[in-house]
């Protein structure tokens, strides 16, 4: 539905694994991992979840940013932590980190956000007798990602327009018409969903 | 129409859509890693208070949930293209959620108040940001096994949120004078 996605495209067990237990195992592990202690556990956390990443076959030139980002962001907080805590803690802290983020990442790289969202729809379906409607959750999203590219568009006028008046200095000048002119749009987008009989009650 | 108009549900509907991707567009400004806990400071931590004082805290709070969801099924809408459910699990997860009890924080001061001038929304924004702190600094601490050690990482943050939450008012009491009326405090009570 759109290009912007995180998705990974392949055939993996982990890629044709239905979306909601996936989600449902990524929130369990990261509670685990904040839940327990042991290094050890952790540790077999973490390869259990690289063998997915195995698995999943995800390529080099997605899995490396994500290891260089873990890298620095582990040195950093190894350091801090050791200094305020002592290394067994800090040890600890960047093993939950690095798993918790490793984990979130591979269900995000191995799943598709239409996935996810025909998920979401079918789990609020029950909820359709307390006046939940599941088909609004594919709409929010569309709109969604429609305004996105459309705001894009509108900053980049306002931007081009504080530039031209020789105000590209003053954060004012660019988020205040920015702003006037995003509301404006809201307006204009609600009367074309009013028209279209969207969100009538 | 002739008739006053009320808000209805399309149209709230539309300003929840569109602010929701207002705050994503506020992320394209660069993310700046600063400090220990691998927080990035950015502006888009402005958007979820702009949302609670300009919409109200009822579609202020609905436009950061929309937000969030969108990021966590695999959109790349944080600051520096990041998205998925990675964000909300890290460290740094708990300012996330902590968005919604801002947007809806700031969104009540502002429509409780009388009339929305610069010192009601500088409060309500003021307010927001420590609701912010109130969810993100526990999370961070439950991370790190301490509580103390979260709360002096997150010091170093606080200058720079300070003076977004300053730049934040006084942006949101410009739009507040710019468009009177359209931005209607009293609905966003419902």
């Amino acid at each position: 539905m759109t290009p912007l996605g995180l998705y990974e495209p392949g055939g993996s067990v982990l890629h044709r694994a239905p979306a909601g237990p996936k989600l449902l195992a990524v929130v369990a592990l990261a509670a685990a991992v904040v839940v327990l202690d042991s290094p050890w556990w952790l540790g077999g956390l973490l390869t259990a979840v690289l063998a997915g990443y195995v698995v999943a076959r995800v390529p080099r030139r997605r899995w490396w940013p994500l290891v260089r980002t873990l890298v620095i962001v582990s040195i950093v907080v190894f350091a801090v932590q050791w200094w305020l805590l002592g290394a067994m803690t800090a040890a600890t802290v960047c093993l939950r980190l690095v798993t918790a983020l490793a984990a979130a990442s591979l269900f995000t790289l191995t799943t598709r956000v239409d996935d996810v969202v025909s998920t979401v729809e079918r789990a609020v379906g029950p909820l359709q007798r307390f006046g939940v409607r599941p088909e609004m959750v594919g709409l929010l999203v569309g709109l969604t990602v429609q305004a996105i590219a459309t705001l894009s568009g509108i900053a980049g006028e306002v931007r081009a327009a504080a530039k031209a008046r020789g105000a590209d200095r003053s954060p004012t000048a660019f988020v205040v018409p920015f702003l006037v002119r995003t509301l404006r749009h809201a307006d204009q987008l609600g009367e074309a969903l009013a028209a279209r009989g969207t969100g009538d009650r | 129409m002739p008739a006053p108009r009320v808000s209805l549900p399309a149209a709230d509907l539309a300003r929840i859509v569109v602010f929701a991707a207002f705050i994503a567009v506020l992320g394209i400004f660069p993310g700046i890693y600063f400090g220990a806990s691998g927080v990035p400071v950015v502006i888009q931590n402005a958007g979820p208070l702009l949302a609670g004082v300009l919409l109200g805290a009822r579609r202020g709070t609905a436009a950061v949930v929309l937000f969030l969801a969108l990021t966590a099924i695999g959109l790349p809408l944080l600051s520096g293209g990041r998205g998925g459910l990675a964000p909300f699990v890290g460290p740094s997860g708990g300012f996330l959620f902590g968005w919604i009890l801002s947007a809806l924080v700031a969104g009540l001061i502002v429509s409780r108040a009388a009339k929305p001038n610069l010192p009601v929304i500088g409060l309500a924004t003021l307010a927001g940001l420590l609701a912010d702190y109130l969810i993100g600094i526990p999370f961070l601490g439950a991370y790190i096994g301490d509580l103390g050690a979260a709360a002096v990482q997150s010091l170093v943050f606080v200058p720079g949120d300070l003076g977004k939450v300053a730049a934040t008012a006084l942006i949101a009491a410009v739009v507040h004078r710019a468009l009177p009326g359209t931005l209607p405090r009293t609905a966003s009570s419902r």
